[in-house]
């Protein structure tokens, strides 16, 4: 007996709908995705770019409905664009401490608000771009996120050793000869990838949630770092895919069901940390 | 061969006084070198100027007799406090590990001759036991050894350590002091050692600096006049 089942849900079979179909598939690549690329942001105490970028990404979807170009380019574009000029504004320290974050944050808000208003846009296919929706991934994001998302997996992979001694210490991995710059503009373009793609399943709003809370959950259980990676990536699939089956069946914007099934994992994670279970190492 | 050398090089941080003037030095392979002086004197800057974290206002630093630094030389650097601030838990091994990169490349996949180069750092550091277990779960001084072979995991040929013993007791100096000897004699390694206070490793050390705004010392440790046996209290 299926938990549907015992809830008394509809008993109509979750993947008969296609909208379902290309919802798991689009997912599961995100879920995946961006907690993958989270991992190194939160590694180094940079949590809440996502934040950002998810507000610049408001923006591209805002220009998109203004001249009438699909808004997931625009946001893919406007996101990679910003992303790069928060990492550059932060390294080479032209705005102290998080002003690079909070001149994005809100200039992309603004931004976003402004062409909106241009583009008479304000109405409820806005909102699905800002909490999430099941009902809107069509076979061409499906594409887009699969291209994309499995092309910023290989990339993780590979430079999985270099973002590792950034993340450690970016001074000493500059002075070693590592090319620090370039990873650090690589990384935050692909954050800039993964808000993009992630926006039509958990939404701009709550982004940046999925590529940190299963990190941190993750963190809490692992006994290393390739260990916590994979948990991180596993934790945000269980929480996407959960996500996804707690909004059809309650009629739920998925954005929040995802962040919020994710946040209880964390909490959970964080009561075996308390109770000694975790990390006894070698 | 000579590895560092500093050539009429002065610095100040934007907008302040200046805190080095016209420093004129040069370290030879393998030598163990401790730069010494105040709070304040210049120390930390000057390391960091030899590293390439800073550029010097006038004058010029050359690595391995090249300005163009730090590719031409292997380097290994400790910065002060150096500890992995991750929210996640990094092994030994990986922490080694990551400090292979700057031989194999970035794009260049691990391989087993990376593993085994990691392992054999581990073991000089006197952590094989320790390997898997997250630094985290480490004392100060094993945390410190384990740094020391992430950085050896890069084949350096200057071990730069910033304040190194900050925070260690008294055991884990003898033992850092010992395996920097051994680094030196056996592999050898030019130790540029940073610090305002020695301990355990004053006799290993065979030239002194002392710093203050400038090179005020530059000599043999036994040199060193009466009145400035305590570092921290030079007067240039």
């Amino acid at each position: 007996m299926c938990m549907a089942d015992v809830l008394g849900l509809p008993l109509a079979s979750i993947l008969d709908a296609e909208f379902m179909r290309l919802a798991f598939a689009s997912g599961a690549v995100v879920g995946v995705l961006a907690p993958a690329i989270g991992f190194f942001l939160v590694q180094r105490q940079m949590s809440l770019i996502g934040d950002g970028i998810g507000h610049i990404a408001f923006a591209g979807v805002a220009l998109g409905y203004l001249i009438g170009v699909s808004p997931v380019l625009t946001a893919l574009i406007a996101s990679v664009a910003g992303a790069v000029g928060i990492e550059q504004l932060r390294s080479r320290r032209r705005a102290v401490g998080d002003q690079a974050l909070a001149l994005f944050f809100y200039t992309g808000i603004a931004a976003g608000v402004v062409l909106i208003s241009a583009a008479n846009a304000l109405n409820a296919t806005l909102f699905t771009f800002l909490f999430g929706s099941i009902l809107t991934v069509t076979r061409g994001d499906v594409i887009l996120v699969g291209a994309l998302g499995i092309a910023g997996l290989a990339l993780i992979a590979v430079l999985y050793q270099g973002l590792v001694a950034v993340a450690v210490d970016e001074e000493s991995a500059r002075v070693s000869g590592i090319p620090v710059s370039r990873l650090n503009v690589t990384l935050a373009g692909l954050a800039g990838v993964a808000v993009a793609l992630s926006m039509r399943i958990v939404g701009i709003l709550l982004i940046a949630a999925l590529m940190v809370l299963p990190v941190m959950t993750a963190s809490r259980i692992a006994r290393s770092l390739a260990s916590a990676l994979v948990s991180s990536m596993a934790i945000g699939l269980v929480s996407v895919l959960a996500g996804l089956v707690i909004s059809y069946y309650f009629d739920l914007a998925p954005g929040g069901a995802i962040v919020l099934f994710a946040a209880i994992l964390f909490c959970l994670a964080s009561l075996v940390e308390m109770l000694g279970l975790r990390r006894d190492g070698g | 061969m000579r590895v560092v050398e500093l050539n009429d090089v002065s610095f100040a941080y934007e907008g302040g006084p200046p805190v080095l003037s016209g420093v004129d030095m040069s370290i030879d392979r393998g030598e163990f070198v401790a730069i010494a002086g105040p709070n304040g004197g210049g120390k930390t800057t000057l390391v960091r100027l030899i590293v390439g974290l800073e550029r010097p206002g006038a004058g010029e630093v050359l690595l391995g007799g090249s300005p163009d630094q730090p590719r031409r030389l292997p380097i290994g650097y400790l910065p002060q406090r150096a500890d992995a601030r991750l929210d996640a838990p990094i092994t030994v091994t990986e922490l080694v590990l990551a400090g292979r990169v700057p031989v194999r490349g970035v794009l260049a996949p691990l391989r087993a001759a990376d593993r085994r180069a990691a392992a054999e750092a581990i073991e000089r550091v006197g952590l094989t036991e320790l390997r898997d277990r997250p630094i985290t779960r480490l004392s100060g001084g094993q945390r410190q050894r384990a740094f020391i072979a992430k950085a050896l995991a890069g084949e350096p040929e200057l071990l730069v350590l910033d304040e190194p013993t900050a925070g260690v007791d008294a055991d884990a100096q003898e033992a850092l002091a010992a395996l920097l000897d051994g680094l030196r004699r056996d592999l050898g390694v030019t130790v540029l050692y940073v610090s305002h206070e020695f301990g355990a490793i004053e006799p290993y050390v065979e030239r002194l600096l002392l710093i203050r705004g400038g090179i005020v010392f530059d000599g043999k440790p036994s040199e060193l006049p009466s009145s400035w046996h305590d570092p921290s209290h030079v007067h240039g």
